[in-house]
């Protein structure tokens, strides 16, 4: 008997006016493993993770975070919850009214987890310039704006941020878009490295489709707000799925048409 | 039938949406206030929220207050030279700035200002998921962003009417000495003479409720944007409108309050 999934999602659905953008949603993620979930552009992968996180609520379902819903939860409990999540956002969304090596010892200090939010100043920087290294970056980037960044170095600090806290659970939306192949390769590592070591439990969204076999335990495709196929990771190029197989040899003939998006 | 409807329709939807946005604005203001009697507080951005406004703004409401003092002693004196009471100029200049020009110039020229700045700010902050991030880095984004900028404003601006009380009556005592001939010395007895501790007082309560207004509207519009750059700008151009009249509405209502018996 396998234990308590860390994520159960069940039966989550969310529609903003007339359009359903996730439409019943099942999916468990075991603790210590990492599940990537690819799908189109604009077919709900943000919002799932969003739902998750508390950002938007959803119209129905429940999403269990070791075994207790988060929607129905007391508000404190909630955020207990909700705050062993890191979450690297697609943007990377840095806060740019601070310097880089600000934004990391933010995610430093604010988990309120083992050490972390005792550290000196002094110390705090001096592991965000550790953790700058980790994600392949200068620590004297540290001193730059965020605005200052090209969009890639925005997003491996985005990251270095996200993991800084060393969080339990880690959400990663398109970690490697925007990255050349080599970094590409060297942040999957560091997500692998980060659910491994760590042993944190990890959703990644991406669009990737050797950074998802890299990273991914178990995967699934979001379609039209449903999970059509889950699987492992390692079986997405020859999955049997004609829409996975689509997808993932990116095939313009094929199940997904080229329908125009709403 | 529908054209007399239609208007009264239009009407009752427009008072309606008004109700709703006074009733989200109060629970906003009073989410953003409840976070100040639960730890913890944001020093650091309260800090550098008071230095932007009251340092910053300093130059503008300088030169607005100065200017504005030596404009009532030129206009009062032009009015009452020929009823020979130019005795009384010093008085007019010192009780219309501390009571209302002070408070209301220099509210106007920071919501301008400084309302403007906050909505950009946690404007763009909202539309680039900057927001949503502080709630994942277990920041309380109410707590971290409007909580620290409503204190600040509420302090910053009888600090800045201060000021500007005693730059626009140097201005008025300036303008009065150098052109008018005054004598400096009967001019600044009689400015004394004309000010009471209220007129002080209640100039900078009425400041504090400007700060607060302010601070608020900024927090508010920007807090609640939608739509990329653009919804920013309207947000930011909302949040300098509605500053200006709730501030010019507030002074009224404090006006009527404190000197109408
Ligand atoms: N706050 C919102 N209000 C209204 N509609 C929204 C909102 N957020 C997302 N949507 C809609 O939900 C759909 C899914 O958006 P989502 O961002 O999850 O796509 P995605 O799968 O992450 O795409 P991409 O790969 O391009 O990032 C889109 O059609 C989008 O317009
Ligand atoms: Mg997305």
């Amino acid at each position: 008997m396998s234990a308590l999934p860390k994520i159960r999602i069940r039966g989550l659905t969310k529609s903003f006016g007339s359009k359903t953008v996730l439409d019943g949603i099942d999916l468990d993620v075991e603790a210590g493993t990492s599940f990537v979930v690819i799908g189109g552009s604009g077919s709900g992968k943000s919002v799932l993770l969003r739902c998750i996180l508390g950002l938007i609520t959803p119209d129905s379902g429940t999403i269990e975070i070791d075994g207790e819903n988060v929607l129905t939860a007391t508000p404190a409990r909630r955020i207990a919850l909700i705050e062993q999540i890191g979450m690297l956002f697609q943007n990377a969304a840095l806060f740019d009214s601070m310097s880089v090596a600000d934004n990391i010892m933010f995610g430093l200090r604010a988990k309120g987890r083992g050490k972390a939010h005792r550290l000196t100043k002094a110390q705090a920087r001096e592991q965000a310039g550790d953790i700058l290294k980790q994600v392949g970056l200068d620590p004297t980037v540290g001193a730059l704006a965020p605005s200052e960044l090209s969009g890639g170095m925005q997003k491996r600090v985005g990251l270095a941020r996200a993991i800084a806290g060393t969080p339990n659970i880690l959400f990663f939306d398109e970690p490697t878009t925007g990255l050349d192949p080599i970094m590409g390769a060297v942040i999957d590592g560091l997500i692998v490295d980060c659910v491994k070591r760590l042993g944190s439990t990890a959703i990644a969204i991406t669009h990737d489709m050797a950074s998802a076999q890299r990273i991914g335990d178990q995967a699934a495709m979001l379609y039209h707000g449903k999970l059509v196929w889950k699987g492992l990771a390692s079986e997405l190029m020859n999955s049997g799925n004609a829409m996975v197989d689509q997808f993932t040899h990116g095939r313009k003939d094929g199940p997904i048409g080229m329908e125009l998006r709403k | 039938m529908n054209f007399i409807l239609d208007p009264v329709a239009a009407i009752g939807r427009a008072f309606l949406g008004i109700v709703r946005k006074a009733g989200a604005l109060a629970l906003f203001a009073l989410a953003g206030l409840s976070h100040l009697l639960r730890p913890p507080f944001y020093w650091g951005v309260f800090f550098n929220s008071l230095i932007e406004i009251a340092f910053y703004s300093l130059p503008v409401v300088a030169l607005t207050a100065i200017f504005s003092g030596g404009v009532i002693a030129l206009q009062s004196y032009a009015g009452f030279a020929q009823y020979h009471v130019q005795s009384a100029i010093a008085g007019i200049v010192v009780l219309a700035v501390v009571r209302e020009l002070g408070p209301v110039l220099a509210g106007l020229m920071v919501a301008g200002r400084v309302g403007a700045a906050m909505s950009a700010e946690i404007g763009t902050m909202r539309v680039t998921d900057q927001i949503d991030a502080l709630r994942t880095l277990s920041t309380d984004p109410m707590k971290y962003l409007v909580t620290p900028r409503l204190l600040a404003g509420t302090l910053a601006l009888p600090f800045l009417v201060l000021v500007a009380d005693i730059l626009g009556v140097l201005g008025g005592f300036t303008v009065s000495v150098s052109k008018l001939g005054f004598d400096p010395q009967n001019y600044i007895i009689a400015t004394f003479n004309a000010l009471k501790p209220l007129d002080v007082i209640v100039g900078l309560s009425k400041a504090a409720v400007f700060g607060f207004i302010i601070s608020l509207m900024g927090c508010y519009h920007g807090y609640t944007s939608r739509g990329g750059a653009e919804g920013v700008g309207s947000a930011t151009t909302a949040a300098v409108v509605a500053a200006s009249i709730l501030l010019l509405a507030f002074d009224y209502l404090l006006t009527d309050l404190f000197f109408a018996s």
